[in-house]
């Protein structure tokens, strides 16, 4: 393992994030804090609790778990796609790096920046509402699969990407949607029956319903079910990348 | 002494069929200045960029220090530095950052003072805080020598290090390779400014279509394949050729005042002699001589012709 290597594309990478400071962690911040106030404090007085919660708890977790889905497909598919789009990325490609050490030093990094904002948000959180954290271990394994899972999903994006409208067309056409209607402002069992039923083919259900579960010990739909998607995210995306290194695909033609 | 590099048979297909590199073998020694001439699209760039682990060789074995390039891909890049022919850069990045970054990609531990000395070689010590936006052209070109020489390689590529640069930077790049050569560097440019070849290099091999056409020691290339000219300054302008001299190569300059006749330095007969000889028995009298060897630039246009 060239160790040294990772090393120095994960700091150079949140080297990046220390110049840009303002566009990846101030201004998902503020974003959140903005959703909180408009879905907290005007929806929410008038939706007083969800299933014994106050409903300004309630969307606590799924507002970190929209952040961190956005932030990592963000800083992990912009990581990759900057290299290539400047050219510079032969420099990683030529070097004596394999292509797992190039995907653990890009995913890291944006994996660690995302959870670095998610924690910004909990703690900010704090400050507006009671929170409550029943299983702080399911939290923070959930906290990390999730944040590890989308940096790989906007990794092997960035390498898809060849123009900036596909870099932003996955998150913003796919991921956000799904992420809004994946129950990150209301539980699902608010919803008419049928469109219950048609939401949990939404993958993205599950990780919230999981990661919500793990602050207030109620969840949409079951634990391990919830586990089972996030495994099969994190493995299906890996087993892309690894068809990714396997063909050279965009990278090494 | 084994080679420091030895390609084999390398063969290169790109994914939409266009094939280019047709079985190229080449074997670099340790030291040297090679000199890959090549028109554009000739494959320069494509064997380059497959040595050094950017392309996938369809085919072909690349050994470089005794390491297989891909089998052995870390041994064998560590030898390896390579200064592409774009000049892509990191905007944002510090000048002593991205050195010290491309060191780190190769598993050496951080070492400011050879990231200095590097820097100072290259005459960007003073620079080394500065974005490297803020840099000229000419600056960004050595960066990018730097960068490759973090990780102290033995084999340098120059992929056309002076394309589109004046006069003085390529005098400069072409001192930078003088120092670096001293140094025991081996290194590989290519170019298609003969001038270059001719002023850098030890060999000279020209690639076109994908094939490696000719590799050749740069004097004895010139020797070998050098034509000359023989330009005679006559004391009298002629209106036309005297009818005698028809079976020599000659040609008479427009205002009559001078012949040129062309010759093969390797032939056996130049046939100066004889020219000689018939000229004074036309009665043409000339008072001065001059001769002049063909450039490598001529020799090189004759081959990818032919080719």
């Amino acid at each position: 393992m060239n160790f040294e290597a990772i090393k120095s594309i994960y700091l150079a990478e949140m080297a990046r994030t220390r110049r840009t400071i303002m566009q990846s962690i101030i201004s998902p911040v503020i974003s959140t804090v903005l959703y909180f106030v408009v879905f907290g404090a005007a929806i929410g007085s008038r939706i007083t609790e969800v299933d014994g919660v106050s409903y300004g708890a309630f969307i606590v977790p799924g507002l970190i778990m929209l952040s961190l889905m956005t932030q990592s497909l963000s800083n992990a598919s912009f990581g990759i796609y900057f290299p290539k789009f400047t050219g510079t990325i032969f420099e990683v490609l030529s070097a004596p790096v394999s292509f797992l050490e190039i995907t653990i030093a890009y995913v890291g990094a944006a994996a660690t920046k995302s959870v670095l904002v998610g924690l910004i948000i909990l703690i900010t959180a704090n400050f507006f509402v009671p929170l409550e954290i029943q299983h702080p271990v399911w939290m923070a394994a959930f906290f990390v699969l999730t944040a590890v899972t989308f940096a790989l999903l906007g990794f092997i994006i960035g390498i898809w990407a060849d123009n900036f409208e596909k870099l932003q067309f996955v998150p913003l056409l796919i991921v956000t949607p799904l992420a809004f209607l994946g129950g990150s402002f209301y539980s699902i069992n608010m919803l008419p029956e049928f469109w219950q039923k048609v939401t949990l083919i939404n993958p993205v259900v599950y990780l919230i319903s999981g990661f919500r579960w793990s602050f207030y010990g109620q969840a949409d739909v079951s634990l391990w079910l919830s586990l089972l998607a996030t495994m099969i995210f994190l493995g299906g995306s890996l087993a892309i990348i690894h068809r990714i290194f396997k063909t050279g695909y965009r990278l090494k033609p | 002494m084994a080679p420091i590099l030895s390609v084999r048979d390398l063969e290169k297909t790109y994914d939409g069929g266009f094939q280019a590199l047709k079985s190229v073998s080449l074997d670099i020694r340790e030291g040297e200045v090679f000199a890959l001439l090549g028109p554009n699209g000739a494959g320069k760039t494509t064997l380059i960029s497959t040595i050094c682990g950017l392309v996938r060789p369809t085919s072909g074995s690349i050994d470089v220090g005794g390491f297989d390039a891909l089998k052995d891909f870390r041994a064998a890049r560590q030898l390896i530095g390579l200064v592409p022919q774009e000049m892509p850069t990191a905007p944002f990045e510090m000048v002593a950052d991205t050195v010290a970054f491309s060191r780190g990609l190769f598993g050496l531990k951080p070492d400011p003072a050879l990231v200095e000395s590097i820097l100072k070689d290259l005459s960007l010590w003073d620079k080394r805080d500065n974005a490297i936006m803020s840099l000229s052209g000419g600056m960004k070109r050595r960066l990018l020598v730097a960068k490759a020489l973090a990780h102290e390689p033995r084999l340098l590529f120059l992929d056309e290090p002076t394309a589109g640069v004046d006069v003085e930077l390529r005098h400069d790049m072409w001192r930078i390779v003088g120092n670096l050569k001293e140094r025991g560097v081996t290194i590989i440019l290519t170019t298609h400014y003969i001038e270059e070849a001719e002023e850098m290099a030890d060999r000279v091999g020209v690639i076109n279509g994908g094939e490696i056409i000719l590799v050749e020691d740069k004097a004895e290339l010139m020797r070998k394949l050098g034509r000359k000219l023989l330009t005679l300054n006559l004391s009298e302008p002629l209106s036309a050729l005297p009818a005698s001299l028809a079976q020599y190569d000659l040609t008479l300059a427009s205002d009559g005042t001078s012949l040129v006749y062309t010759y093969d330095t390797h032939a056996e007969r130049t046939g100066i002699t004889s020219l000689l000889t018939d000229l004074s028995s036309a009665g043409v009298r000339f008072q001065d001589l001059q001769t002049d060897q063909s450039s490598l630039e001529d020799i090189f246009v004759d081959l990818v012709k032919s080719g």
